[in-house]
């Protein structure tokens, strides 16, 4: 048969062209431009090559920010995901607790993010907060406004509310795909309930696990309104994290250059973790594909 | 090893049993000699996983006891009673190599090292799997990894029991017919008990000394393959196994012969006097290769109508309409043997034609 050559047939990707080039190229490279530009108003625009990206690269500000991210990123996954596992395996896995169960753990997850900050606000303060006041009465002088480490606490466990019933539930989908079958292998094998886990349970969730991970370091790694809301990133600077640092260079003093170039190092240090993670995870126990 | 006896063995899933239909296996008392090879047969939803669970002690049976020789193990479980049971779907653990998979059992009971590993190359052998030990179990084709699951229960030398719960259901045809041979041989040379559950009678008829024919959660029958075909007790026997399965012609008895739709046969004094006054359905049976097919009439033939002749290379199965009715059966007769191409007569030849009432055997 023939092969029919045919270069119109390019014509059939022209809308998706459009679609991605207006959903993430053009804004972005707005972002590209920025960043490579000095601007006086009234439409002067001057070309300042990578200085902006020099400026920023050597900023000690933002290495003190990129710093606070990575140990929230790190404390975020390194609590959620074990956490949100060991939940996974606790939750019931028939009857009427089920459904009862799964509502009351996704509840966090449907507040808005601003109102979680307010609420953490709220229950950490001293004088009627629920948990800060019950700190004081045994006390503990609590106080997330004044003390850099309680700050840091406060930020993390709103973070551990408002997200580890995710990984739960992704956990919990994956542990419900496992066929009974495998369990009653393992009875017959003589497994210990570890090595179930570490064996059947651990190798099965991988996928979701995944998932997991990448969305959990994403999201902390870009997280803005909660600690915006509850610290305002502060005491001092004890919780400025990138997003907070960027949004008052962009917003608050419209430093537009220095900014356009930090979201665009921002952005590549997200993807360049993101893909870290990735080929760690799905390479874990690979090792003779053939 | 081990004699595994079920005593009034029986298990419903909604706890307490209520009526007969509650149950997925109804009340059943069972020897599984030592050594032997046995078949489940039936069809689906008929309690053969349900039994073979109760024996693994996956189940805990709602009513009766499981016994291993004369230790009651009706409340032990799995882990504790040395029984190896092989899935539908290969369980392999996706992780460790063919060797680490093969060892699991071992390593849980607390084996010594080497003697693991002589006991993991030994069925690695018997298995065809000794290439393969290095690499990782995952990768390898369905028929490795079912051999993997099996292989997990051979390696145990002290096991009572290997169970089968359709093992070769996902296997491809032309592995599957070698995989059975393989169980066959393995059966020969270390006379393990094996419990193999299949719907399908020839793997069954192929696999097993003894076939146990289940229906509804009941067994209905227990005997060689032999016994199963010449001589079935109840009408779903031979009615499931042979291939055309048992003719079954609906009937009733007046004086001394059966009639239906269609003519009428001799009956035994015997069978006259055990079916008499007894308000149940009966119904004749003959095996389609018995039935002989002549062009003449003579003494107590039967005519019928040739509808269909099929002809399957070794033979032809033909089929025969019978009366007003409609009522279809088969004969199965040789490639050569003169056919009549519209009427026929049909000889019962009278040790091969059975009486079943209420579907049970009159013997």
């Amino acid at each position: 048969m023939n092969k029919v050559v045919n270069n119109r047939a390019w014509f059939l990707v022209l809308p998706v062209f459009v679609l991605v080039a207006f959903s993430a190229l053009v804004p972005l490279m707005a972002v590209v431009n920025y960043s490579i530009q000095d601007s006086f108003g009234g439409g002067v625009w001057i070309f300042v090559g990578t200085e902006w990206f020099e400026d920023v690269l050597a900023d000690s500000r933002l290495h003190d920010a990129l710093a606070r991210q990575l140990l929230f990123s790190g404390l975020v996954l390194a609590i959620q995901i074990p956490l949100g596992v060991l939940i996974a395996l606790a939750l019931p896995t028939r009857g009427w607790l089920v459904p009862f169960c799964l509502v009351v753990l996704a509840l966090p997850l449907l507040v808005p993010f601003n109102v979680v900050g307010t609420i953490w606000q709220l229950f950490a303060r001293v004088d009627i907060g629920l948990m800060g006041n019950t700190l004081a009465q045994l006390g503990v002088e609590f106080n997330y406004t004044d003390d850099p480490l309680h700050a840091w606490i406060t930020v993390v466990l709103m973070d551990v509310w408002h997200w580890t019933p995710l990984v739960a539930l992704l956990c919990y989908s994956g542990l419900r795909a496992i066929p009974p079958a495998f369990y009653q292998a393992a009875r017959i094998d003589g497994a210990s309930r570890y090595a179930i886990f570490r064996y059947i349970e651990l190798p099965k969730l991988r996928g979701v696990l995944t998932i997991a991970v990448l969305l959990r370091f994403m999201d902390s790694f870009m997280i803005f309104t909660e600690p915006f809301v509850l610290t305002g990133g502060g005491p001092g600077n004890a919780t400025n994290f990138l997003s907070i640092v960027l949004t008052n260079w962009a917003i608050e003093r419209r430093d537009l250059g220095p900014a356009a170039a930090f979201s665009i190092i921002y952005f590549l240090i997200v993807l360049l973790i993101c893909w870290m993670f990735y080929t760690a995870i799905t390479r874990i126990g690979q090792a003779d594909k053939r | 090893m081990a004699r595994i006896a079920l005593d009034a063995v029986a298990h419903s899933y909604t706890g307490q049993a209520k009526r007969m239909a509650d149950y997925a296996l109804r009340p059943l008392n069972h020897v599984w000699d030592d050594g032997g090879a046995y078949a489940l047969l039936g069809p689906s939803g008929c309690g053969k996983t349900t039994l073979l669970n109760v024996i693994s002690g996956l189940i805990t049976p709602s009513e009766g006891r499981v016994r291993f020789d004369e230790r009651d193990v009706t409340r032990l479980p799995t882990q504790r009673r040395n029984i190896a049971q092989v899935f539908q779907f290969p369980v392999i653990y996706d992780t460790m190599t063919v060797a680490d998979n093969l060892a699991f059992p071992l390593r849980n009971r607390g084996l010594a090292e080497a003697q693991i590993r002589q006991r993991v190359g030994e069925v690695a052998e018997m298995l065809d799997l000794a290439a393969d030990l290095n690499r990782r179990a995952k990768n390898l084709s369905a028929d490795a990894k079912q051999k993997i699951s099996l292989g997990r229960g051979l390696v145990r030398d002290d096991v009572a029991a290997i169970l089968f719960d359709e093992p070769l259901t996902v296997i491809d045809p032309h592995v599957k017919w070698q995989l059975r041979r393989k169980l066959k041989e393995i059966h020969e040379r270390f006379h393990r008990t094996l419990v193999y559950v299949t719907h399908d009678q020839n793997e069954a008829l192929t696999f097993a000394d003894k076939v146990v024919v289940m229906l509804d959660g009941q067994v209905l029958q227990m005997g060689t393959p032999e016994e199963l075909f010449e001589a079935p007790r109840h009408t779903f026997v031979g009615y499931f196994i042979g291939s055309p399965g048992l003719n079954l012609i609906p009937c009733s008895v007046e004086g001394d012969r059966a009639v239906f739709d269609g003519g009428s046969l001799p009956l035994t004094q015997d069978q006259v006097r055990r079916v008499r006054r007894r308000e149940v359905p009966l119904k004749l049976g003959i095996r389609p290769r018995y039935l002989d097919v002549l062009g003449a009439p003579t003494a107590d033939t039967v005519a019928a109508q040739v509808t269909d002749v099929e002809d399957l290379g070794t033979h032809r199965v033909v089929s025969l309409r019978l009366g007003e009715s409609g009522l279809v059966i088969n004969a199965v007769v040789g490639e050569d043997a003169a056919l009549p191409a519209d009427l026929a007569h049909l000889r019962f030849p009278p040790e091969r034609t059975k009486l079943f009432a209420d579907d049970l055997l009159v013997a």
